[in-house]
């Protein structure tokens, strides 16, 4: 076989937990919150770079996003990522996840013939887990999603892929090329190798593609291309939780939850 | 705009994707069709079924009790197992060809690796994992309700120019209906063409524990890692409750509980009316799986865990002292209803 080729798509997102609702408007605040690798996107790179390991090849990074992305992108290949390409226009803002695959896919072919197109399962902002399938079927290739574990057979050209099923799994056999998403926490993501520090902040191939570069029918991109509209905002209502403490001894706090418990639950 | 197949005009109803394994229909399928019979009926239309597999025909009547006013058939030795292709290749001819309005599948690992798959197919809008479907007053859309950021914001969405407007629905949110049996409705056998190169992806092999789904339990005991691996008493407590037990990622990944037993973000969100959480922190990953409890007990020896931000009621003790007695104190309660 030829040297492995494998692209893993990641995405940057605000940290979950920084993100809140101005109630006035009803919109997302997200200026404050930090970013990261979203960490579905983290697994899936942990899981190229073991096939890296193992096999050898190139793993190039390819993201949608803002051109803050590129110091996440650069992390990645502190981690052990090649090269990086970074498609960032104004044009693909406020995509759904149809114009998010699409344009993916459209980086995808413009990288040339790869063997592996490895995802995140889902993003922890939108949490659709579309766009892996999406692209998938953009590019016409077969899929695994919600993969926890990953090998190759490299002559049979073949992946072979653990799914988690609801109450079980499945081992399942893909030809390459495929798309494969990976589940979030399905491995730990390796350390940053300090070694490749330098190389990775100043020098490793960060490439910025705009629309334009890529010859990108505007139309079909962003806010224009999308299919879903967002009709409403909220913080969403949990629950507001009495916190009561009970104290005592274990006994009494024993014999107070009991009571408690038969008052709320009509045990 | 990227070009959907049909559009509004040409729309109409409401279609539910079915699961099932080992001639069972799944819980979420039949919590689906009941939303989806008040959202037709709203519409003033039908709701359609679809019944993709291999000898599982007879789940047809099964799914009209449930709400369907006609099933699709298709039965073919090729769809079943699932997998995406052979299954996306025969949901995407039906549509095209009869152009639902609405198509709603399971938030399932198979239901969203399908909604996926077809929803770019069908160049239209998908909504994913709602927690609540209606249909808008003013323009009779669909109106999907989901999450994002961790469950820490809703947002709703809609699907204005594009159809069928599809939506993946997470298991548990809707109540599941009680069955009609002398429901009518029609059932049509589809004629499906599918050769081996139509399946490129291969089921090597399967391994299905069926049973234990805590996103229906009524009551839960979470374990945490304060219990260090010691269940012996969660496990009496949940005899005791007939709760069900779960587990924190820590728990499923030491093993203590099955991985289909975790609770939370990469586990299930579930919805008891009670759940006794022992010895769990309360990390923001964690409490979203229990944020839709009725009532949240929460044990814990740090005074300052966060779990005790999002609980009813508060134990500062160790699970190890405090479990003896509430199981004692249910034992004698139970005792002494039978004398």
């Amino acid at each position: 076989m030829h040297d492995l080729k494998i692209v893993v798509c990641l995405k940057v997102v605000p940290k979950s937990e920084e993100v809140t609702v101005n109630a006035e408007t009803n919109t997302l605040e997200r200026a404050n919150a930090r970013s990261e690798i979203n960490g579905a996107d983290m697994n899936a790179l942990q899981m190229a770079l073991e096939l890296k390991d193992t096999h050898g090849g190139r793993v190039t990074l390819l993201s949608m996003g803002p051109p803050f992305a590129e110091r996440y992108l650069r992390l990645g290949m502190a981690m052990g990522a090649d090269s990086a390409y970074l498609m960032s226009d104004r044009a693909f803002g406020g995509a759904d996840t149809l114009p998010t695959a699409y344009t993916l896919a459209e980086g995808v072919r413009a990288l040339g013939e790869c063997d592996l197109i490895i995802c995140g399962e889902e993003s922890s902002d939108g949490a659709t887990g579309q766009v892996p399938a999406g692209i998938a079927e953009w590019l016409d290739l077969p899929q695994v999603t919600g993969a926890t574990t990953l090998q190759l057979l490299p002559k049979s050209r073949l992946a072979r892929a653990r799914r988690e099923l609801r109450g079980g799994y499945e081992i399942v056999e893909a030809p390459l090329p495929c798309v494969v998403s990976a589940r979030l926490g399905s491995n730990e993501p390796r350390f940053i190798d300090f070694a490749r520090w330098d190389w990775a902040l100043e020098e490793a191939p960060v490439t910025v593609w705009s629309a334009a570069d890529l010859g990108l029918d505007e139309e079909r991109l962003g806010l224009k291309g999308s299919a879903t509209a967002v009709a409403g905002v909220a913080t969403a209502a949990t629950a507001e939780r009495r916190r009561e403490f009970l104290s005592g001894t274990p006994e009494e706090k024993a014999d107070q939850l009991l009571e408690r418990i038969k008052t709320w639950t009509r045990l | 705009m990227i070009e959907p197949l049909y559009g509004p005009n040409d729309a109409s109803g409401v279609w539910v994707h079915l699961e099932h394994e080992d001639n069972e229909l799944d819980t979420v399928s039949k919590e689906i069709l009941g939303r989806a019979r008040l959202l037709a009926d709203e519409r003033g239309q039908e709701v359609t079924a679809v019944l993709l597999g291999s000898g599982a025909g007879q789940l047809a009547v099964e799914a009209i009790s449930f709400g369907a006013d006609a099933v699709l058939v298709a039965d073919d030795p090729l769809l079943a197992p699932y997998t995406t292709a052979p299954h996306s290749k025969v949901m995407a001819g039906l549509v095209a060809e009869r152009k639902p309005d609405i198509l709603l599948l399971a938030a399932t690992p198979n239901g969203r690796d399908l909604a996926g798959r077809l929803a770019v197919r069908l160049r239209t809008g998908l909504t994913a994992d709602c927690t609540d479907l209606r249909i808008s007053q003013s323009a009779g859309l669909l109106v999907g309700e989901v999450t994002g950021f961790g469950q820490g914001i809703l947002a709703t969405i809609e699907c204005p120019e594009h159809r069928p407007q599809m939506a993946t629905v997470r298991p548990g949110v809707f109540p599941r209906p009680e069955p009609a049996p002398s429901r009518a409705g029609k059932i049509e056998k589809i004629a499906v063409q599918l050769s081996e190169a139509d399946r490129p992806v291969h089921v090597l092999r399967r391994s299905l524990k069926r049973g234990v789904d805590i996103t229906q339990a009524e009551r839960l005991v979470v374990a945490g890692r304060g219990v260090s691996g010691d269940l012996a008493l969660l496990k009496r407590l949940a005899r005791l409750l007939k709760a069900e037990i779960g587990g924190t990622r820590v728990a499923a990944d030491a093993g203590w509980v099955s991985h289909e037993r975790m609770v939370g973000q990469t586990g299930s969100v579930t919805h008891p009316k009670l759940a006794v959480v022992c010895g769990v922190s309360g990390a923001f990953q964690f409490t979203v799986g229990i944020q839709d409890a009725g009532t949240v007990i929460a044990i814990n020896s740090d005074k300052d865990a966060p779990i005790f931000d999002v609980a009813d009621f508060c134990i500062v003790d160790d699970v190890f002292q405090i479990l003896p007695r509430l199981i004692e104190a249910l034992e004698k309660q139970k005792d002494g209803r039978s004398e």
